[in-house]
């Protein structure tokens, strides 16, 4: 290699651009500066500063999940690493592709508790999905490198490297090392190909089917999704969604049947109970879809296709796994249905259909409307009326407000709906809006808060403004932790333990004293007008929007019930006691 | 769910010989609550810095089968075989076994380490300590025959194993 010995950190922006990153999220300190004054002399990587490290990794996922590309943060040692590991949880249990790069103190000091020291590849190893201490400057490139490749394939996650200062300002020449094909780590993409046929063969006998699709669909990429919304509708089956799979199908189409789970829709539920054939794409039976297992769906074979083999069979057994690339596995499906020119059962599918429909009427998610109060579910409601013909992008923190922006918001396309759903982590919306932001910025973009997550990364208001990212905060303000709240009046008599949102803040001021601005919305006659004012303001807008306070969120399958239990409104919620069992789940 | 069985597996575990590897392979079981009921390591190939992991452990079926593919998953692992199920495998350990005894106890202790074939390693007037190669349950046995005859302290690497015949895993 004939080439110049350039610093490590020069050496670590270089792999960045090779690897087409655009944009770092990030936060400076000591062990990172070699790493800052390499970004201060060059201009192809745009660096974001955020205000807190937990943030960056948010905004990062933020960047993953709505461009499809791997999301970069940049943070120092020690707090820096700590700050980060809530969001490096998060992308690990939501599948999200990120490399992190923390400052590690020098080599010779490691293990020394020297100053801003911590055990970072320690503390982010189960949190990670792969991390590297780089040691050398001779591996540098090759490792960040390996760390774009490791967080991309198979089944995408937080990749970290930790750099130690002084191989920051080691000199070595640089390799690009892209595309090279790595030792031990290579996922399977194209799945086996009898697997596909006996799917493709159950599908064809189906009397009453089901296609559940998940997350994994996204990452799989917007074709995939094009071309799953193909066959699904090649063989007129219904399909519901997970919370992270929401606009992988699209919501408007009359085969879906909207969001599955605990505060899935009814006839999500009720399908996924009396299913005789489930065909699982990209979704991981988690115990939020599944409830009680020994209950779930009790009469179906199930297919699932999934990219990562750890998933499947590991708490709902499975007929036939198919293990590959959501992309790849749909195709083949595709191929061979056509080939064999398969026919369904006309029949048993139209009474399959009049089934549903009835579940359809029960229109789960009606509410009463107030004439006075502002009903959450009706706030939203006008959100989307005023936004469906733009081109949105939505992120939620948690709580109740998360699963209404689920129930009422309506996804067509993948991509555009950022939550946290693996870890639930509160203070995730407004960082991750403003990575999507960044990526998007002619895009309409809007997180629908809660008056408790907001408060949880709002120091981030100041990174909107810095950067004039104009980023929508919906408050769905209801002076409580309404989903702490309602779980306590579901499971403990209505004692509300520490879940009123005491002493909250005037959003409007507090927008304002960001340099943002800030409006409200107290009568449901007011909402449309503040929504319009919220989407006309060029810059970053937080609104405190006073809902009901008193409103829970319907339909729920209790702990433990099945999903033929669902609960649609108060009234069934008194009704129907929680078991034992039930109350120890979270 | 059926009351399943819960079955004891012998994995083989190919994986990079980096920093670290030990502390994932290790991090996995402990935090999802897998058992290890022994585990040995030590590089396999200087050259290529390949290690091979032993890990002898049990759960119920779904349990084992998940332990495979989340091993399999992790970035550094080159391959991993369930010796149980792909058997036939060899399996042996190795103990260090020391005897503090006098007396007729010395002669016996002896005299069983010889039936079972056990060298003497060091020896003072008052211990032996013997090495013993072997099936667990066959150092299972030599070691509570010890016990009564001045058993003092054991040292065991825990199982090692490979697959019979002519193929390399
Ligand atoms: C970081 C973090 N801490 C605690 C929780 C537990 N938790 C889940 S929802 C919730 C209340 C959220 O309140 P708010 O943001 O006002 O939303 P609401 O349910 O009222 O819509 C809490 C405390 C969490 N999910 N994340
Ligand atoms: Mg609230």
């Amino acid at each position: 290699m004939a080439a110049e010995p350039i610093t490590g950190a020069e050496i670590i922006v270089k792999a960045l651009i090779d690897q087409g990153v655009d944009v770092i999220f990030g936060y400076p300190g000591g062990a990172v500066l070699p790493l800052y004054d390499a970004l201060f002399k060059q201009n192809k990587v745009r660096h974001i500063l955020v205000r807190h490290e937990q943030a960056a990794v948010h905004a990062a996922e933020g960047y993953a999940r709505s461009t499809g590309k791997v999301g970069v943060v940049l943070v120092t040692s020690g707090p820096g690493a700590t700050n980060a590991v809530t969001g490096l949880t998060d992308a690990l249990m939501d599948s999200i592709p990120l490399v992190c790069l923390t400052g590690q103190v020098p080599t010779h000091l490691i293990g020394n508790d020297a100053f801003q020291e911590a055990d970072t590849t320690g503390i982010t190893r189960p949190c990670t999905k792969h991390n590297y201490l780089v040691k050398s400057v001779e591996d540098l490139s090759r490792k960040v490198h390996e760390a774009f490749y490791v967080a991309r394939s198979g089944r995408p996650g937080p990749v970290l490297l930790d750099l130690p200062k002084d191989v920051q300002q080691a000199k070595y020449e640089y390799v690009n090392h892209a595309g090279q094909r790595h030792r031990t780590y290579n996922p399977v993409q194209k799945p086996d190909r009898s697997q596909v046929e006996k799917a493709v063969e159950l599908m064809a006998t189906a009397k009453r089917p089901l296609f559940y699709i998940g997350g994994g669909c996204v990452n799989s990429g917007p074709l995939a999704c094009k071309m799953l919304v193909d066959f699904v509708r090649l063989t007129g089956f219904p399909c519901t969604q997970t919370l992270m799979g929401l606009g992988a199908f699209p919501a408007s189409d009359p085969l879906s049947l909207g969001m599955v789970g605990m505060h899935g829709m009814f006839e999500s539920n009720h399908a996924m109970h009396d299913c005789d054939v489930m065909i699982n794409i990209g979704a991981r039976f988690d115990d939020r879809v599944t409830g009680r297992l020994n209950a779930f769906s009790p009469g179906s074979k199930k297919i699932h296709v999934d990219i990562d083999p750890s998933s499947i069979n590991k708490s709902v057994r499975v007929d036939i796994p198919v293990v590959g690339d959501v992309g790849h596995v749909v195709e083949e499906m595709m191929r061979i249905w056509k080939a064999r020119q398969i026919k369904t059962d006309q029949k048993a599918l139209a009474t399959w259909w009049d089934q549903i429909n009835k579940w359809r009427g029960r229109n789960c998610l009606k509410y009463k409307p107030h004439d006075t109060i502002i009903k959450p579910q009706f706030a939203l409601e006008r959100l989307y009326a005023a936004i469906k013909d733009k081109d949105f992008y939505i992120s939620t923190e948690v709580g109740q407000h998360q699963m209404w922006a689920a129930q009422f918001l309506k996804f067509e396309k993948p991509n555009r709906w950022m939550t946290s759903g693996g870890l639930g982590t509160m203070g995730y919306g407004l960082p991750a809006a403003y990575g999507v932001q960044v990526a998007h910025p002619e895009s309409l973009v809007i997180d629908v808060a809660g008056e408790a997550s907001i408060l949880m990364n709002i120091q981030e208001m100041a990174t909107l403004v810095q950067y004039r990212l104009p980023v929508k905060i919906f408050i769905m303000n209801n002076k409580w932790m309404g989903m702490v709240r309602q779980w306590q009046e579901l499971l403990h008599g209505g004692r509300y333990s520490e879940s009123y949102s005491d002493a909250l803040p005037d959003f409007v001021k507090l927008a304002e004293a960001f340099g943002a601005s800030g409006l409200r919305a107290e009568k449901p006659a007011d909402l449309d007008g503040v929504i319009k004012e919220m989407i006309d303001i060029k810059g970053p807008v937080m609104v405190d929007v006073c809902v009901d306070e008193k409103e829970n969120c319907f339909p729920m399958i209790p702990s433990g019930a099945p999903h033929n239990e669902m609960l649609l409104g108060p009234d069934d919620q008194s009704a129907r006691p929680v078991s034992d069992e039930g109350m120890v789940l979270v | 769910m059926k009351d399943a069985m819960i079955e004891r597996h012998t994995m083989s575990v190919v994986v990079d010989n980096e920093a670290g590897v030990l502390a994932r392979v290790i991090g996995l079981f402990s935090g999802r609550g897998y058992n290890i009921e022994s585990l040995t390591v030590a590089e396999v190939d200087a050259d290529q810095h390949v290690s091979r992991i032993t890990v002898v452990t049990s759960g119920t079926p779904m349990i084992i089968e998940q332990i495979k593919n989340q091993l399999q998953r992790l970035v550094p692992v080159h391959s991993v075989t369930d010796l149980t199920v792909e058997g036939p495998s060899l399996e042996r350990e190795m103990a260090l076994v020391k005897v503090a005894s006098t007396g007729e106890k010395r002669v016996e202790a002896l005299r069983i380490a010889d039936i079972f074939r056990a060298r003497v390693v060091d020896a003072t007037i008052e211990s032996f300590v013997f090495e013993m190669t072997g099936s667990t349950e066959k150092l299972n046995a030599f070691i509570g025959l010890m016990k009564p005859l001045g058993l003092a302290d054991v040292s065991r690497t825990g199982i090692v194993a490979m697959k019979r015949g002519s193929e390399a895993n």
